[in-house]
């Protein structure tokens, strides 16, 4: 068996964003970056099946800017076998990264493909799905319990409702809540044995798909800010407070 | 211009959040259609008839509907929505499962979690975890769109009379099944939609010590959610989970006991009209977004808490 696990490079997420001030973004430079949190419970999935002999080989693909490769290095840190960074230097929407991943998908054949359930910069929560749906394969999303059987993939999904038990053939998606696992620390030897580990670098343009982008952002600002409350000195007054100022209880 | 909007619900009744998304379609168009696809759901296909707003009520009925495997209910979906201008669902957990499904085999890029409509093709929706909104136009000629429910009212529910018109069903690729769903079942009123709601963080300790929360809950008729830490923990399940990765609640009262604050919390309660937190750290973020905060040690406060509910004459539920 062979797995796939697409891996994207956010702002980190104990990072407080900076709105620009001409409203374009968020301010990035000098910013720290990391791997997006759920994507390395999905590398992790990956890696443990690994170990376990029931995967033979896992890839690590991103798709972003030269600095994407970073996320891609880090899964090779864990255990991931191989990497492929498909450059681009302009934002691509969770469509044309779904599409650009059935590229990869079709190239390289995996029975499974592991991702995030959610990227915490755009919060789109698409991209699985979307894949899932351009390759005709079943999905299991939101995943915070997987086990491979023969030719399935039993997936428990977090769901509004509680917890739901779902059944999936292979080949499949999967996307990954953070309680999936507990992601591992790269130790330093096998960072520096990562160095040495094969990343393929692809361009968008070769692969022949029209990624251009449907959503055209107008306009990033600033939530509106709370104003600023109080603090009481006792319990007593805190429930005064509520009954008689705010009058919400 | 019509709107295929696709209803949730358990196949017995209505899930109240496809109201709130009726009411944010009608600011796109008026024309709105809704999906019931269920099995034996006859009553919720009635249950949408009567809401005023609905133009229209597709029903369509098959066993491999009834858990709304996404894999099962796209083909359906795209097969309607040739008539219509936008396929719009709930960003809850039921519209975040099939809609990128859709939109995909339509070559659409969905926009997903919109909090305020500007025209039909402009919309607000929140990034970074709510810390900044976007204001974003889509090109495509037909949207997808998943709406945040809780940014918007519920439409009214009765004097409707909308036709119910049946639908075929549609071939299903039969590659998933549905096991189970473990629901927590509660006579609390639903997170989405408490007007009071009381978490719990880390600081609780145990999920032994929810008792205090509990009791609180039961005085104020409130719903109870948690951070994740507290839900990673184990004290309490994952459907408590409030945040960027868990749900989105916007009660009159939001209070926080032993939570620190980060901003992923943050994101799923800072809209709530009036927040107390109840923390022992003075300097925990959480108190920079509460309207009352109270430096206390929890052991201590919740029982007072309880104490001094207690002695009102009247509390609102
Ligand atoms: C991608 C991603 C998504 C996430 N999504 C979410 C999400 O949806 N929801 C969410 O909540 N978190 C989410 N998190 C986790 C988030 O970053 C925090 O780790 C989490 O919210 C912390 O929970 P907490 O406040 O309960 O715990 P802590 O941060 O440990 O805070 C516990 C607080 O309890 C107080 N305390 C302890 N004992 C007492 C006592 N006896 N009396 C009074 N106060 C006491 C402490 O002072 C402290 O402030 C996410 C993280 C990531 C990376
Ligand atoms: N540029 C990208 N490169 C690699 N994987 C990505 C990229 N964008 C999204 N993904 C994957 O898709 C998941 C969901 O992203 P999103 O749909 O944007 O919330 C992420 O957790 C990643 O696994």
């Amino acid at each position: 068996m062979k797995i796939l696990v697409a891996v994207k490079r956010v702002i980190d997420y104990n990072v407080q964003i900076r709105v620009k001030e001409d409203g374009t973004g968020v301010h990035t430079d000098n910013v720290k970056m990391s791997t997006n949190p759920p994507d390395d419970n999905a590398v992790e999935e990956a890696v443990k099946l690994k170990e376990s002999g029931k995967a033979k080989e896992v890839i690590a693909v991103t798709i972003g800017e030269e600095k994407a490769q970073e996320t891609v290095r880090k899964a090779l840190a864990v255990g991931v076998d191989r990497g492929i960074h498909v450059k681009t230097d302009s934002y691509v929407e969770p469509l044309g990264v779904a599409k650009i991943l059935k590229k990869i998908v079709e190239k390289e054949k995996p029975d499974l493909v592991f991702m995030g359930k959610q990227a915490i910069d755009d919060d789109c929560n698409q991209t699985g799905q979307m894949l899932a749906a351009l390759l005709g394969w079943s999905q299991g999303t939101f995943a915070s319990k997987i086990q491979l059987k023969d030719k399935i993939v039993q997936v428990i999904r977090e769901v509004d409702e509680g917890l739901e038990t779902i059944e999936i053939n292979l080949p499949a998606i999967v996307t990954c809540d953070l309680r999936l696992n507990e992601p591992r620390y790269a130790s330093l030897p096998n960072i520096m044995k990562a160095k040495k580990k094969p990343i393929e670098q692809i361009f968008v343009k070769d692969l022949g798909v029209n990624v251009t982008n449907r959503i055209q952002q107008l306009k990033v600002e600033e939530p509106p800010k709370r104003k600023g409350g109080i603090k009481v000195k006792t319990v007593a007054e805190l429930v005064s407070k509520l009954k008689n100022e705010a009058k919400v209880i | 211009m019509s709107i295929l909007l696709i209803a949730e619900h358990d196949n017995s009744s209505l899930k109240v959040f496809t109201l709130n998304v009726i009411y944010a379609a009608s600011k796109i168009n008026a024309d709105i259609h809704v999906l019931v696809a269920g099995n034996k759901s006859e009553n919720v296909a009635k249950e949408v008839a009567a809401v005023p707003l609905v133009k229209k009520v597709l029903y369509s009925e098959s066993p491999n509907y009834e858990n709304y495997l996404a894999e099962n209910i796209t083909p359906l979906i795209v097969k309607l929505a040739e008539g219509y201008t936008h396929i719009i669902a709930s960003a809850n957990t039921f519209g975040k499962n099939f809609m990128p499904r859709v939109a995909a085999l339509l070559d659409i890029s969905q926009v997903s979690d919109i909090m305020t409509i500007n025209s039909p093709d402009t919309f607000v929706r929140p990034i970074y975890a709510g810390n900044a909104f976007a204001t974003v136009k889509s090109s495509d000629k037909k949207k997808c769109i998943t709406i945040r429910p809780t940014s918007f009212d519920p439409a009214p529910t009765s004097g409707g009379s909308a036709s119910i018109e049946k639908i075929d069903v549609v071939d299903i690729p039969n590659i998933s099944k549905f096991i189970k769903r473990e629901e927590a079942k509660s006579e609390r009123p639903e997170l989405g939609t408490a007007r009071v709601v009381i978490s719990g963080g880390r600081g609780m300790q145990s999920g032994d010590n929810f008792k205090l929360i509990n009791a609180i809950a039961d005085k104020l008729n409130a719903a109870i959610g948690a951070s994740r830490a507290a839900v990673d923990a184990g004290y309490i399940s994952n459907d408590h989970q409030v945040g960027q990765t868990g749900k989105v609640v916007v009660p009159d009262l939001y209070i926080a006991v032993g939570i620190s604050g980060a901003i992923q919390h943050l994101a799923g309660m800072k809209e709530s009209k009036i927040i107390v937190a109840i923390n022992k750290d003075g300097e925990a973020p959480i108190f920079s977004i509460a309207d009352y905060g109270l430096e206390a040690d929890l052991f201590d406060a919740l029982p007072q808490f309880l104490e001094e509910l207690n002695k009102l004459n009247t509390i609102q539920k």
